[in-house]
């Protein structure tokens, strides 16, 4: 029982800021906010939702207004921006407003379900590690409306990069993860690549700099409104990106 | 335990300082074809050698292909065996569901 009481001190001290960038996300805002109260709210993790915003012109941010209302501005905390730039630049934005010591990164989009927030905060505790990240190929993990032709995409870049970088990571491309704060920030300075293969590099930099990682196998549900993207540009950035990766770390 | 990982995690660090993934695999590629020109050259000599000549001297192209098999293999039996998650998909529309009924309820408009 004395345990339980020193864990739960522990416990109490962390504190998790969920960032969310959001770009034309009006529908699902609501409900992605809806869901991570769902699954946090009452659990005893104090935590903050930080969405940032870039100008979206479907009037996002009005919405995300609305949200922080109804649940409060601890809660729900709104750091837009003027324009659309980068991922990484959207990370350090909210990293420097975040009063929590542990960032939560996922995608607004609903491909990312809060519900594995919880293990993603579990597993971290267990060993202590600086990252946790969601998988999609390990055993429970999964996506949901892919074609053959997109799961072959996904396996055969999946297998050439376990083969060229021998990551010790299954899966690199995701971005639904848990970070200690100062990691992040870390990593973040010393990636150069945009894009979504940013988040393929922020995992080899963390490796290079002997970072632990733990992994939660997650499901994937491909974006329930919105078009997906998987185009040619897509595949020679992460070609590119495979390559840069290979021939410096 | 707590000093073999040291041990360990010092490696990692020497061998990552030292060698990128491109140069060990050109120093694998390099010893692999130093060994493979020295029996196909005649500077290592032995019976054995001599009778398998035409075996050794296809190997790299046969490793090759077979490596080739064994890629194919994997990504398609990944693929094949890619978890579908109807379960997952279905949950989410459901609490899609729910969860406009109850921000409408609260009066959130969007």
């Amino acid at each position: 029982m004395a345990a339980t009481g020193v864990d739960s001190e522990i416990t109490k001290s962390d504190k998790y800021s969920i960032l969310l960038p959001t770009y034309n996300e009006r529908e699902n805002l609501p409900i992605i906010i809806w869901l991570i109260i769902k699954y946090l709210d009452g659990s005893g993790i104090d935590f903050e939702v930080i969405i940032i915003d870039d100008g979206s012109p479907d009037g996002t941010i009005e919405v995300a207004k609305q949200l922080q209302n109804l649940y409060g501005s601890n809660k729900i905390v709104l750091r837009p921006r003027e324009k659309k730039l980068g991922l990484g630049t959207a990370y350090i934005h909210g990293i420097k407003h975040a009063t929590g010591n542990f960032i939560i990164i996922m995608d607004a989009d609903l491909s990312h379900h809060p519900k594995f927030i919880p293990e993603f905060i579990e597993v971290q505790k267990e060993n202590d590690y600086d990252i946790v990240t969601g998988t999609r190929y390990m055993n429970g993990g999964g996506v949901y409306g892919w074609d053959f032709k997109r799961k072959l995409i996904s396996r055969g870049a999946n297998f050439l990069t376990q083969m060229l970088l021998r990551p010790g990571v299954s899966d690199l491309t995701g971005s639904f993860r848990l970070y200690k704060k100062d990691v992040l920030l870390k990593l973040v300075e010393s990636c150069v690549s945009k894009g979504y293969v940013f988040q393929m590099e922020m995992i080899i930099r963390a490796r290079q700099l002997n970072f632990s990682i733990g992994e939660v196998p997650i499901t994937f549900v491909d974006r329930v409104y919105g078009e997906s993207k998987l185009g040619g540009t897509e595949i020679i950035q992460f070609a590119k990106a495979l390559l840069y990766l290979f021939a410096t770390t | 335990m707590i000093l073999i990982h040291k041990i360990s995690n010092l490696n990692n660090i020497v061998l990552h300082r030292i060698m990128t993934k491109l140069l060990e695999w050109v120093s694998a590629a390099s010893a692999f074809f130093a060994i493979w020109y020295s029996l196909i050259g005649g500077y290592v000599k032995h019976p054995m050698i001599e009778n398998n000549m035409d075996v050794i001297l296809i190997s790299p192209i046969f490793f090759l292909i077979l490596f080739g098999v064994y890629a194919v293999t994997v990504v398609l039996y990944r693929v094949f065996t890619f978890n579908n998650c109807e379960a997952a998909f279905l949950e989410l529309q459901k609490q899609i569901k729910e969860a406009n009924t109850e921000l409408t309820a609260k009066g959130l408009k969007w």
